[in-house]
């Protein structure tokens, strides 16, 4: 039922990392495995402590949902669950969930014979969380510092946060961050945009191929970086984003305690760049 | 049994320099600028060229010159012509739009914003250019448009941030000034002035695109150098005949998500999130100052942000001063 009509070929024993072939079994699509079950129990059990924390509180408006860290003055300790208490075993959940489904992936690679890249990645998305809500509060000594589960509160977050250091833009990491999602995006487009290109080319033509591809981007803007070239370059890049919004934030706070304009003080104070400044 | 191509080309062949497939009669010839080079071959291609100019192509680039020249000699004219403090100063820099008094008159004192207005106006033109010769270069190698209208997407969000919201504004001072600091204040700045833009939700939908635009990419690009060691890179021929990369690329998915794209659609879901970032974006720049003077607010209006209580609820507010922004 769930089957595609290759599939079954591919469906075999093995490749996996702990517990043999005790949970080597598809539940539908999905693979399950060992780190199926895992992540299974993880985001159960978190999704039910959300919603209980929810339930805890008086909002009615799926906006205002939130589950919030502990106050400051808890600091690394334990808070109680209705003072934020909840929150640490979302997070605990959250990150035994992710890394669940992280080492499921790698089970999947070797099953299927392919390389690790997807779980590499997505190792990187998982470490940009863990630092929002892990290494930072750790650094600072205080889980408070961890941002909220809620759909308008973490945006409050951010914005918080953010002002907090008067004018985030000036953050060198924030600019890299943006930087690599913008560029990855624009990318994006290109790439999908040559590869539907070729294969839709309109009504009287034949369908096109590398060749072509590579022929339009020379004539568009003299070079083609190639079939390899554009997944590694996307790949790159999109993993730059990831990583440098979690360094953008790690260094805000434990390693710069200032607004983020004052950063480039240093620059302004070197003697080559005293002097003539025209705002 | 192949191998990966995870970061790096270990091998690379020189074959003989490709000088393109033919191109439609409407087309100038190519200049076979024969170029190989080792450090671009290193991460993709090695070939650099041959080059295409083409009428729009020329125009463009003469016009994309003339806009990089005024912007920079504007800049340069600012530090009185000290080549030393342009360099050292030139993040810093700045080539402002006219001020609010001349609102949208085109005819503004060079000085005082007339050059901004020119250099967006061949800026403008120069892009516009370089979306035709997108345009007229996929058609001459009779293949689709598709890659010029996500082009066209982010032209739109250029265009809306510099022309469009300032007409609907009535003032060109609306627009971003051309700096590397002058235009990350203006973009902290639009988002204050209009009561913080985290409250516009067509730029959460911008975001949202542009992180799954990310997303997508670490997905798909991961996806396509895991399968590289069964020739997964050649996309179009294994959407046209789908063979065992694809076929891998798929139950990858479908096991651990309980879904896959083909290798067809993944494109298709790429194209529209990369066009949707950009789109979306345009839109929540068009309806700030128009028709949503407050994002906050707005958001307290609609039910989606909470109505804070007063931080300083003794400080003394007339009620003039909040009128017009509570409106």
């Amino acid at each position: 039922m769930a089957m595609l009509s290759f599939e079954r070929k591919y469906r075999v024993r093995g490749g996996t990392l702990v517990g043999g072939d005790l949970f080597d079994f598809w539940a539908g699509p999905f693979y399950v495995g060992f780190f199926g079950v895992t992540a299974i129990f993880f985001s159960l059990l978190g999704s039910l402590l959300v919603f209980y924390d929810i339930s805890q509180g008086d909002a009615t408006n799926i906006f205002a949902f939130s589950v919030n860290p502990p106050s400051i003055k808890y600091g690394l300790g334990l808070a109680p669950l209705n003072e934020g208490g909840t929150w640490q075993l979302v997070t605990i959940c959250a990150c035994g969930a992710f890394f669940s489904w992280t080492l499921r992936e790698i089970e999947i690679c070797r099953k299927l014979g392919i390389g690790w890249h997807v779980p590499i990645a997505y190792s990187f998305a998982v470490l940009a969380y863990v630092s929002l809500v892990v290494i930072r509060p750790l650094l600072l000594g205080a889980w408070g510092h961890g941002f909220p589960y809620g759909i308008m509160s973490h945006l409050d977050w951010v914005s918080n946060v953010g002002y907090q250091f008067l004018h985030f833009h000036y953050n060198p990491a924030h600019m890299l961050a943006v930087t690599f999602f913008f560029t990855t995006t624009m990318f994006l487009g290109l790439h999908a945009g040559v590869i539907l290109g070729a294969v839709n080319p309109g009504k009287g033509e034949v369908v096109k191929y590398g060749e072509h591809e590579n022929a339009y981007f020379r004539d568009f803007i003299c070079y083609s970086v190639g079939p390899y070239g554009i997944h590694r370059l996307g790949l790159f890049f999109a993993l730059n984003a990831g990583f440098w919004s979690a360094v953008c934030i790690i260094i805000s706070g434990p390693f710069w305690d200032r607004g983020w304009p004052y950063f480039f003080d240093f620059y302004l104070k070197t003697p080559a760049a005293i002097g003539n400044i025209a705002y | 049994m192949g191998t990966y191509s995870s970061i790096y080309n270990r091998i690379q062949i020189r074959g003989p320099f490709d000088p393109g497939v033919p191109l439609k009669h409407s087309s100038d010839t190519r200049i076979q600028t024969k170029t190989f080079s080792y450090w671009l071959g290193k991460i993709g291609d090695p070939q650099v060229g041959p080059l295409y100019l083409g009428w729009s192509g020329a125009a463009s680039l003469a016009f994309g010159f003339i806009a990089i020249e005024i912007i920079g000699l504007n800049m340069w004219a600012s530090v009185d012509w000290d080549p030393y403090a342009f360099v050292r100063n030139l993040a810093f820099l700045s080539l402002d739009p006219p001020p609010a008094k001349y609102g949208l008159n085109p005819l503004v004192p060079l000085g005082d914003g007339g050059w901004w207005i020119l250099a967006g106006f061949f800026l403008t033109a120069s892009i516009l250019l370089w979306w035709v010769r997108s345009y007229t270069r996929a058609r001459a190698l009779g293949m689709g448009t598709h890659t010029s209208w996500a082009f066209a997407s982010a032209i739109f969000l250029y265009l809306s941030l510099g022309l469009f919201r300032p007409i609907l504004m009535g003032s060109w001072s609306e627009a971003v000034p051309f700096g590397i600091i002058t235009h990350l204040n203006w973009t902290a700045s639009v988002s204050v002035l209009y009561g913080n833009w985290y409250y516009n939700p067509f730029h959460m939908l911008s975001i949202v695109f542009l992180y799954g635009s990310t997303m997508l990419f670490a997905m798909h690009g991961a996806t396509i150098l895991a399968v590289s060691r069964f020739g997964g890179e050649r996309e179009a021929e294994e959407i046209v005949d789908r063979g065992t990369a694809a076929e891998r690329g798929a139950l990858f998915w479908r096991w651990t998500m309980g879904f896959n794209a083909t290798f067809e659609s993944i494109h298709r879901w790429a194209w529209w999130f990369a066009v949707l970032t950009t789109f979306t974006g345009a839109i929540g720049v068009l309806l700030t100052g128009t028709v949503v003077d407050n994002w906050y607010l707005w958001g307290v209006k609609h039910g989606i942000a909470p109505n804070y209580p007063s931080v300083y609820p003794s400080f003394p507010i007339p009620d003039e001063a909040t009128r017009s922004v509570m409106q």
